[in-house]
């Protein structure tokens, strides 16, 4: 039996039946018109929902903003520390769990993964408890910048070094082990062999996990708000003050900002981690 | 794989087991027992007044009492019924949009998909700052609604604006788990159910949905914990009358200043997470579908 069928209208054809594509663009829009419209408006010459005009003034003045500019060159830094110190924890413990065998090996894992399941709010709230006990809340108030971030910087690499050793162990699962016995036979030491075989085939992941933690930290407000003093306000903190206060044309012009900085981070990211073209 | 027994090589292995889970213990662990040891504390009284930086610990079960008191309990149901409607909301959505990716030409597949889950990238406050914009009462809906002569509404301040936001923040979460199950669905059975005369109906209720049960626990697991501890959605984008227990939480440590309290509240949150959690594990084990 021969039908003519039209697009949409194959048994398996789900993508093409029409009230699937429409939901698909009904979604899209859900998803993206706020964002759009966030990024419309930060050009927009006054704060109310209509469009009266053009300008960069939003962008000028949240730039000598000298608040919203403190913030943003927090939150930067913090990623950045957090970042190169979570990708090497989190690539050791990748390490850790991929080579060895060892007792109670399924409760580390799960123990290791903790910090991506328990709920944020009460991550912060415990790491706020813990540095005002310890004094650090309060000690570091005084150091000078950037090391009165330090708190922040070891609550951030507490929470992302986990999602580091989760993309670098999928990675090492396609290792072959017999390139680093190859490199022992020839005569390299552990440490040669570590550098020279097993660094190079991580450094995708390694990238591309280190970008992940980069926008974790950029993106983190819940566990910031409560490990931050009044002088180490991050961008989300600071953000989140002022829409309190209400909506104001400064705070679409530096989320753009943001905006772009992580997406340009995320993309990096995914082609770093996509897998090659094969013919190589 | 053969793994290495760890006492072959000790010296590498507590050079990359150590620091990794000195951090853990001193960043997480440690705090953690502490919140715990708190939420069965109060505070000390010294000289008759009760202090604010002293506690009694291990002492009283009282927070927990509190906690179970009914203008809590309304806090942790809403978080409950709020997650559970826009974690429901997310699966009637993200399903049929996987499966359009998944059945999608080969070529457009990627770019399907990141047109879906890119919005996770950006920051959560900005997005819901980005609804709370649109919304409010001056806002772009608002405005364009009051050019046919409708409105302006008070589209903020109630639930269902919470669970908008829900939706918009936590979708993404839903849609890859599904699209990775769905991704490796055989096919054939489908056809086969197909040539045999089931409808498409039955093909989906007999064959895709038992097959692709993984991704959807899954999914639910990834949204409805988030949706449980948020507090931001419902400050933003629900107001005060909104509130559910992340707010109460928030709220005993920056405001009320009762961190006991507060600690117990947490601790309830992380009780209700874990029962999640142990839920996924045993449906995980029962259905035989797909590997999510």
């Amino acid at each position: 039996m021969s039908v003519n069928l039209k697009p949409g209208q194959g048994p398996l054809d789900y993508a093409r039946r029409p009230w699937i594509i429409a939901l698909f663009a009904a979604v899209l829009l859900f998803l993206y018109a706020p964002i759009a419209s966030l990024i419309v408006f930060s050009f927009n010459v006054d704060k109310s929902g209509v469009w009266h005009g053009f300008t960069f003034m939003n962008y000028v003045k949240a730039w000598h903003n000298e608040q919203i500019f403190y913030a943003l060159s927090n939150s930067l830094t913090i990623a950045l520390i957090s970042t190169f110190f979570s990708t090497i924890l989190g690539a050791m413990t990748a390490l850790t769990l991929w080579r060895f065998k060892f007792p109670f090996k399924n409760a580390y894992e799960g123990f290791v993964a903790l910090p991506i399941v328990v709920p944020e709010i009460c991550m912060g709230i415990s790491l706020s408890m813990f540095f005002s006990y310890t004094g650090m809340m309060g000690a570091v108030r005084d150091w000078v910048w950037p090391l009165n971030l330090i708190n922040i910087i070891f609550a951030h690499i507490a929470f992302s070094f986990p999602f580091v050793a989760v993309v670098v162990r999928s990675r090492l699962v396609g290792f072959n082990r017999q390139l680093e016995e190859a490199s022992k036979d020839l005569g390299a030491t552990e440490l040669q062999t570590f550098m020279n075989v097993l660094v190079p085939f991580m450094a995708p992941a390694l990238v591309a996990s280190a970008l992940l933690a980069f926008t974790l930290s950029l993106d983190d407000f819940v566990i910031t708000l409560f490990t931050s003093g009044p002088g180490s306000v991050t961008f989300p903190v600071k953000i989140y003050g002022m829409v309190k206060r209400g909506v104001d044309m400064q705070i679409n012009a530096a989320s753009t900002v943001l905006i772009v900085i992580t997406l340009a981070a995320t993309l990096i990211a995914m082609k770093m981690q996509a897998p090659e073209k094969s013919g190589h | 794989m053969i793994l290495d027994d760890w006492k072959d090589y000790k010296r590498v292995f507590l050079t990359l087991a150590t620091p990794g889970s000195l951090w853990m213990l001193l960043f997480f662990i440690i705090p953690m027992a502490f919140l715990f040891v708190l939420s069965f504390s109060s505070k000390a009284i010294v000289d008759g007044e009760t202090s604010t930086t002293a506690y009694d610990y291990f002492n009283t079960v009282s927070n927990y009492v509190a906690a179970g008191g009914e203008s809590y309990l309304v806090l942790l149901w809403r978080a409950i019924w709020t997650g559970t409607i826009a974690t429901a909301i997310c699966l009637a959505l993200a399903y049929p949009l996987a499966m359009a990716v998944c059945f999608a030409p080969s070529k457009l597949r990627p770019l399907l998909l990141l047109l879906l889950i890119l919005p996770f990238w950006i920051n959560l406050l900005i997005r819901t700052y980005a609804m709370y914009s649109i919304f409010r009462t001056t806002g772009v809906v608002n405005q364009t609604l009051g050019i046919v002569g409708l409105g302006p509404y008070e589209m903020l301040n109630n639930s269902p604006a919470v669970i908008m936001g829900l939706v918009y923040v936590y979708l993404p979460f839903m849609v890859l788990p599904l699209y990775s199950t769905i991704e490796k669905l055989d096919r054939s059975f489908l056809e086969a159910s197909l040539d045999l005369g089931a409808t498409q109906a039955t093909t989906f209720w007999r064959v895709t949905w038992p097959l692709t049960l993984p991704g959807v626990i899954t999914g639910i697991i990834l949204v409805f914990i988030p949706c449980l501890g948020t507090f931001l959605t419902s400050d933003i984008l629900g107001g005060p009358n909104n509130w559910n227990i992340g707010n109460a939480i928030q709220n005993q440590f920056l405001e009320a200043n009762n961190w006991p309290f507060g600690a117990a509240l947490s601790f309830i949150l992380m009780y209700a997470t874990f029962v999640a959690l142990i839920v996924r594990a045993l449906f995980a084990r029962r259905s035989r579908g797909v590997d999510a």
